[in-house]
């Protein structure tokens, strides 16, 4: 259960078991075979709360439920044996399960995060006891190397080549940084590990920190996710408990402690250097390289910085093996990716699928399809710094390669589902508008360059698009992408230019034309009211706040286009559906 | 020493030198805003960018090392583009009030538009409208001028260790601010002014009374402490009306407040302009003559009396050697006396 | 200086006592922040908390006055550690067993009691300072301005003696000197006792050396020093004094005593560029030009001579000093005539060998450091490679001695003063630049917070200090700059005239008064009579 399962009610409704298993006595009657748990986040958000009942090892899953149906539950299926089948899962319920591979979110959802004993139990922390009792510095970044673990916050950097080159740099101490900012809008593959699982990162980095010889280390988080802190916090005491950090951990000569950073909820601060900056209490702004990080990172000393995701993997290839891990996925991209499944999808929600999986399996298999069965338009995969991928790229291998070379990012993770009612000049006005107010402002093209692309695309919308804009935003892009200092600044452009790429025409019917195909951009519509409908009742009268309609009681109504300042409100408000929009 | 080759020219430079550092070197001009030889590297304004055989990027050559081998090429079609379009959104938020700034003639943003050319601006649109309101008596901080290449955020962190402005907001609205944008509190010495490449920070003091081009030059040292720095006066028809300082001398161009801002005693109207004689309690004025004459005879009648002794000199550490010199030499040979000292123990 | 300014950057420990030097030398100061950067380390010994605090890795902050038993202290220290330099020692320097010997009493505990510098302190500074490769003493008047400066210089020669840190690039003693030309000042000649190039007077080989080239017939006997002069004037001794653009009034320790002995003279003559308050006292007034109108050299800090342009016609009828002087010269009989300014130091460069190399030419840009006696020789960046002038450098034994005046029931704070960053000496420049005086425009007390509360004392309220000498109302500044029980007044200003309250007493030797310590009462304002 992790922050949307509780915000669904996940917590009352647990309450509300509590309270009737124990009316029932059943805690201690059926003591051997009914024992209760809270869980993290089991991916399938859009269900929420999800809830399993094992009844003498035979598990059984209801959906979307609400803490009054709980009694009910109690009574049929714990205590008389019959499970309630109206409430349980449909069938694709398990679809959505079966074309995903799970390694980093394996135990989210099975074992209990607040208790490093059912971690234990899932086998937590053998990778680091085979590690320290078994494997030098150089044996485990060779295992990380072999099983082609690549980094999960965008980049895809080669993590053990990330670990040995802070292994190799000079300079002491050295530092583990732990990369939980997830800055990225509509993302939560991060948060969802550290709420579900965060003894998996704690682990990861212990062993980070071993390869690379660090006795300090860090978790940047972003402060917004108050849930993630504190189980993060609790976790980490739990930790110190167990020495499984602090001085001599588990009776080795190895010493290492982690501290916890808040992040200020700017998404730049993600980016390496900045973050870097942050945690010195520095303005977050990114710095130009070299010196790499792993050369020269925080307090100027050799860091080795990775994400989240990235990390919660290495106990999993530590138990399994290089080659296990290295089984899963491509050529070049090796295991898994998380991914929040988002958008206008019926089963939108958290996703670990193996690398190279055709997109269309994504959104037809596991996403069960587009929402009231719209047309699906497109994906926008990597958040802001990605790009969109329209139908006719919908078998495309999801992995690093593909992805780029098709304008878009594995990124950090997000893919946001459009349907046939998006309009893909909108869509890129939403991603401009995120990343021109998130720029640091450092550097000039990121600075003004994203604003003026912002404005044009404003004015596009807004019907005063002139001609040679859609070239002139190209040019920009272009610009900006080669000379932007970061990573923010070189993918700003990203949605602009693949949304052109793929749908340069919806973007001439709004220059052009002054039309908004997907009829979202609210200026570019035409109201009018159907004679034929309108009943006269004066409702679009009462609400419209320019004074634009007119009309005799119980007679049809008309707007005057000259007046309309195009707000749509009329046609929130009319009961008859008179209203229409062109 | 590793080798470079820089536009197909050879060179060998130190380690660690950076590629616009080699260029320069070897006179190959690059455009740059945000890069000071004294000030970390920075790579903000992005016009330094140049391209490196084997890197699939440009590169800030004010931040990259030259390392041995290295092919660079300074100018190429993608890279005037680049450059072009930079300055050009930087004029795009600019007030581009070139006719009425203190800055004009002398400023690196007006130089570079001109190089490439820029009338039109293809990215008009909004502009950072900001009250100008910094209440301190020095520095004029007109941040609608500003680049925000940070060179006054580093002099002041790394060269004068004050740290008294920083960065603040983000993007587009990023601004450069004394702490919590109050009026600027702080040693005011100026090395921000110095720096800043833009209009942005001028000298209150210096406000229409006359642009680079209008002014005479004239290297001397100042005249306050014992630092000894190199000031240039900028003239204008027999008044100060700007200090400033070269960076190729032993203060390396920075100064305090007193020597860079503390220079209108010079033209004071209370300086002393004519020679002045004491009479029953009050002074009225005299010609050179008169008042020589009076000195010499008063002098030399106490001479006569009480013997040389009776008579002593005090000279000045703000005056030169050459004075110093002949006011002890006049002490001693034309009054016959060693009662002769200055200041040195105050 | 031994050393030069760009050499500050590379020292790897900087001894800063005695100097508020980001204030006094604002520039030297930017050096020192270098250094840090560099990885250089600070000690900073200093009652105040004086900026330069902020960038040190130790702050020694003894009591004022307490100099020499800090310095004992911590060479105490080094000799136990055995941080000396043997081979310097033996083949530099002499007189180093009876020093030694007498540095036994100085324990760091007995340290500790006088100057109230934890133990352990001292011995930290005393590492730093003695395993350091490069490292560099700093100090201004902070040191030299007391009763028993010349002891503190001793002590401090002694330091850098014993471990070898002199004759070294980034490696010696720097005083710094406070006005821009107080070096070439002294170069000049500028002192009772020395010709041009501190040639001694009272010698008849150099006497003759001089006379010759003036044609002149010299006297060999010493003259009188500046805080002399004002003694001889009120005995009567001495009648007439001409003043070349000095402001003894407000510089010089105990002002009423010398407005007295101004107004003892028979005639004074003050040539200077303002109306200075020493000026109102004069028979006659000369106009002078200012550095911006005359051409010239200024030798700065590190001996370096740098040229002075002339930019702008002086107003009215104000002359440059020099044609001033050649006029009066005239007068009296003796005539000097030079066509160019650079003739003159032409003439210097024929009496003075350690400046026979300067010429104008080669100073037109840059300036070179003297010594530097031939035309080809680059100057002298630091001083004393390979060895000293005068043969070996003697130890001097050094005994802690208290200040003159020290607080009492009456008198119970320690008045210290010194300079600020905005203005500048007396104030006869500064104070008329109005930027300048609009962030610093009136003279103040700093006064430590659990002072000013035992004697309910706010920022900003009129304190009346008053020491044996006289009395000043002026602002109190609640500050944490001034340790508990010693307060600080900047000398600028005339109207609240720290001067008034100094100690005169002069250093035996050197003769420079105790500005640094006097024992003042602070009331407030009303309470005065
Ligand atoms: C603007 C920007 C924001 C970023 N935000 C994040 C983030 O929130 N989380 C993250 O893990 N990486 C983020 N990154 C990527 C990091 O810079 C870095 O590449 C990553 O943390 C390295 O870890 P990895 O190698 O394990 O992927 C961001 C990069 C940029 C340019
Ligand atoms: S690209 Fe944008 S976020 Fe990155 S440094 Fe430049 S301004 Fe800052
Ligand atoms: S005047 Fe000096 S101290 Fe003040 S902001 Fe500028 S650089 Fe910093
Ligand atoms: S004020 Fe000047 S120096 Fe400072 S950031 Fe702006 S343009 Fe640069
Ligand atoms: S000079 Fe290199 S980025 Fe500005």
């Amino acid at each position: 259960m992790g922050t949307g399962g509780i915000a669904a009610g996940g917590a009352d409704v647990m309450d509300v078991f509590k309270k009737r298993l124990k009316e029932k006595g059943i805690q201690s009657e059926v003591k051997k075979h009914c024992s209760m748990h809270k869980v993290g986040c089991r991916g399938l958000c859009a269900r929420d709360v999800l809830v399993d009942v094992i009844r003498y090892d035979v598990k059984t899953t209801y959906q979307f439920i609400k803490s009054d149906m709980v009694e009910r539950i109690v009574e049929e299926h714990i205590v008389r044996g019959t499970p309630v089948a109206e409430w349980l899962v449909p069938e694709d319920y398990h679809h959505f399960h079966d074309k995903q591979v799970k390694v980093v979110l394996a135990d989210c959802g099975m074992v209990d995060p607040e208790d490093i004993e059912s971690y234990f139990g899932a086998g937590g922390y053998e990778a680091l006891r085979k590690v320290l009792s078994g494997l030098t510095p150089e044996e485990t970044i060779d295992v990380i190397k072999r099983s082609g673990l690549r980094g999960r916050g965008g980049a895809g950097f080669p993590t053990g080549l990330k670990w040995e080159l802070t292994r190799k740099a000079a300079g002491n101490p050295k530092y583990v940084i732990c990369n939980a900012d997830e800055g990225d809008p509509g993302a939560f593959m991060d948060r969802s590990v550290i709420e579900g699982n965060p003894h998996a990162v704690i682990e990861g980095m212990i062993i980070a920190a071993h390869a690379i010889g660090s006795d300090h280390g860090y978790v940047y988080i972003r402060a917004e996710y108050p849930l993630a802190v504190e189980r993060l916090r609790k976790a980490l005491q739990q930790a110190r408990h167990h020495n499984l950090l602090g001085e001599n951990i588990i009776g080795t000569a190895m010493d290492f402690d982690i501290k916890v950073k808040l992040g200020a909820g700017a998404f730049v601060c993600g980016e390496s250097t900045a973050l870097m900056y942050s945690i010195e209490g520095k303005r977050g702004m990114p710095r130009v390289t070299p010196p790499r990080s792993t050369e020269a990172g925080l307090w100027k000393l050799p860091t080795c910085l990775n994400n989240v995701e990235t990390l919660a993997n290495v106990p999993s290839i530590i138990r399994n093996g290089a080659e296990w891990y290295a089984s899963f996925g491509t050529e070049k991209s090796k295991g898994t990716k998380v991914f929040a499944l988002t958008g206008k999808i019926k089963n939108s929600g958290l996703i670990e699928v193996p690398m190279g999986i055709p997109l269309r399996q994504i959104v037809y298999d596991i996403g069960g399809g587009i929402e009231n069965d719209k047309a699906f338009k497109a994906v926008q995969m990597g958040g802001p710094s990605g790009g969109c991928i329209p139908v006719e790229h919908l078998d495309v291998p999801v992995d690093f390669e593909s992805l780029t070379a098709l304008g878009a990012m594995v990124g950090s993770g997000g893919l946001v589902v459009m349907d046939e009612d998006s309009c893909m000049v909108d869509v890129a006005k939403y991603f401009l508008h995120f990343t021109q107010s998130e720029s640091c402002g450092k550097c000039t093209p990121c600075r003004i360059g994203t604003k003026r692309l912002l404005e044009i695309l404003e004015r596009i919308t807004a019907g005063d698009g002139r001609e040679g804009d859609i070239d002139l935003l190209l040019d920009l892009s272009a610009d900006i992408k080669v000379s932007s200092l970061c990573g923010l600044g070189q993918s700003a452009p990203n949605p602009i230019i693949t949304t052109i790429r793929y749908f340069r025409e919806e973007f001439e019917a709004h220059v052009t034309g002054k039309k908004c195909p997907a009829k979202v951009c609210r200026k570019l519509l035409a109201y009018s009211i159907y004679e034929e409908r309108c009943k006269g009742c004066g409702a679009c009268v009462r609400v419209c706040p320019a004074g634009a309609i007119t009309g005799e009681k119980k007679k049809p109504h008309v707007i005057n286009p000259e007046i309309c300042i195009k707000c749509g409100s009329c046609v929130e408000a009319c009961k008859f559906k008179a209203i229409g929009r062109e | 020493m590793i080798k470079v080759i820089i536009d197909g020219k050879e060179t060998r430079v130190p380690k660690g030198t950076t590629i616009l550092e080699a260029a320069r070197a070897l006179h190959i001009p690059i455009p740059t805003l945000c890069n000071h030889p004294k000030l970390s590297p920075y790579g903000g304004c992005r016009l330094c960018l140049v391209e490196v055989k084997g890197n699939r990027h440009p590169v800030t050559s004010c931040s990259v090392p030259a390392s041995d081998g290295m092919e660079v090429v300074t100018s190429t079609p993608l890279l005037e583009r680049i450059r072009k379009t930079n300055i050009e959104l930087l004029l795009s938020d600019h007030p581009n009030d070139c006719m009425v700034c203190e800055k004009a003639g002398d400023c690196t943003l007006q130089e570079l538009a001109y190089f490439y050319g820029i009338r039109e601006n293809r990215f008009a649109g909004e502009r950072r409208i900001y009250e100008k309101k910094d209440a301190n008596p020095f520095i004029e901080r007109d941040m609608e001028k500003c680049i925000l290449c940070g060179l006054c955020v580093r002099v002041c962190e790394e060269v004068e260790g004050v740290s008294a402005i920083d960065f603040a907001y983000r993007g587009f609205n990023a601004k450069i601010v004394p702490s919590f944008e109050k009026a600027l509190d702080c040693e005011f010495c100026g090395q921000c002014v110095a720096v800043c490449p833009t209009g942005a920070l001028t000298g209150k003091m210096w406000s229409y009374k006359g642009r680079q081009k209008d002014v005479r030059d004239v290297d001397t040292v100042c005249s306050y402490c014992g630092c000894g720095c190199n000031l240039t006066l900028h003239i204008r028809r027999n008044e100060v009306v700007r200090v400033s300082s070269r960076d190729d001398t032993i203060n390396e161009g920075w100064l305090c407040a007193k020597g860079r801002f503390g220079y209108s005693f010079v033209n004071s109207p209370e300086r002393l302009k004519t020679p002045l004689i004491k009479e029953k309690g009050t002074f009225r004025e005299a010609s050179w003559d008169e008042a020589l004459d009076l000195v010499a005879n008063k002098l030399k009648k106490i001479r006569a009396k009480h013997g040389a002794d009776a008579i002593a000199g005090l000279s000045s550490a703000r005056c030169t050697n050459e004075e110093n010199y002949l006011f002890q030499k006049f002490m001693r040979a034309a009054v016959g006396t060693n009662n002769i000292d200055h200041c040195a123990r105050l | 200086m031994t050393n030069s300014i760009p050499e500050i950057e590379n020292n790897d420990v900087l001894f800063v006592i005695g100097s508020n030097t980001t204030e006094t030398h604002p520039i030297i100061g930017l050096r020192m922040k270098q250094a840090v950067r560099k990885g250089g380390k600070i000690i900073v010994a200093d009652p105040r908390k004086i900026d330069l605090v902020r960038f040190s890795t130790l702050w020694l902050q003894h009591k004022a006055g307490t100099d020499v038993a800090l310095l004992n202290g911590i060479m105490h220290v080094l000799l136990k550690e055995h941080l000396i330099d043997k081979d310097f020692i033996a083949g530099w320097t002499e007189g180093f067993d009876t020093f030694r010997e007498s540095l036994s009493e100085y324990s760091p505990e007995r340290a500790e009691k006088i100057t109230g510098v934890p133990r352990k302190d001292i011995v930290k500074a005393a590492l730093m300072y003695g395993k350091a490769e490069r490292p560099a003493i700093y100090y201004t008047m902070g040191i030299t301005q007391h009763s028993h400066g010349t002891q503190n210089v001793f002590a401090i020669a002694n330091l850098a003696l014993m471990t070898g840190n002199l004759g070294k690039e980034s490696t010696g003693v720097n005083p710094l000197r406070g006005q821009n030309n107080v070096q070439g000042a002294t170069d000049m000649g500028c002192v009772p006792n020395q010709y041009p190039g501190y040639q001694r007077v009272d010698l008849p080989s150099i006497k003759s050396k001089f006379e010759a080239a003036w044609d002149a017939k010299l006297s060999d006997r010493p003259g009188i020093t500046a805080t002399e002069m004002t003694d001889a004037a009120i005995d009567g001794k001495l009648k007439a004094l001409y003043i070349m653009g000095e402001n003894p009034l407000i510089s010089d320790p105990d002002s009423h005593h010398t407005e007295k002995a101004l107004k003892s003279l028979d005639f004074l003559v003050v040539q200077d560029i303002f109306m200075t308050e020493t000026a109102e006292l004069a028979d006659v007034v000369l106009p002078a030009a200012c550095f911006a109108e005359k051409d010239g050299t200024f030798t700065n800090t590190e001996r370096r001579v740098q040229r002075v342009r002339k930019a702008l016609n002086p107003p009215g009828q104000a002359r440059e000093d020099s044609s001033i002087i050649m006029e009066l010269s005239g007068r009296m009989g003796y005539a000097m005539n030079y066509n160019l300014v650079e003739e003159m130091m032409r003439e210097i460069g024929g009496l003075w060998p350690a400046v026979a190399g300067i010429t104008y030419g080669r100073i037109e840009k840059g300036g070179l450091q003297w010594p530097c006696p031939t035309l080809d020789h680059p100057g002298t960046p630091y001083l004393f490679k390979g060895g000293f002038p005068r043969g070996k450098a003697s130890f001097t034994v050094v005994g802690y001695e208290p200040s003159k005046e020290l607080p009492d029931k009456d008198y119970p704070f320690v008045l210290t003063t010194g300079r600020q960053l905005f203005q500048y000496h007396t104030g006869s420049m500064t104070r008329k630049v109005k930027e300048l005086n609009a962030v610093a425009p009136e003279a103040y007390v700093e006064i430590n917070p659990a002072d000013a509360d035992s004697m309910k004392i706010e920022d900003g309220d009129v304190v009346s200090v008053s020491s044996r000498r006289g009395s000043v109302s002026i602002k109190a500044r609640v500050s944490e700059r001034p340790p508990r029980g010693m307060v600080f007044i900047p000398f600028h200003y005339k109207e609240a005239a720290a001067n008034v309250l100094t100690n005169p007493q002069l250093d035996p030797v050197c003769k420079i008064p105790e500005l640094k310590v006097c024992a003042v009462r602070i009331e407030p304002a009303s309470a005065r009579p």
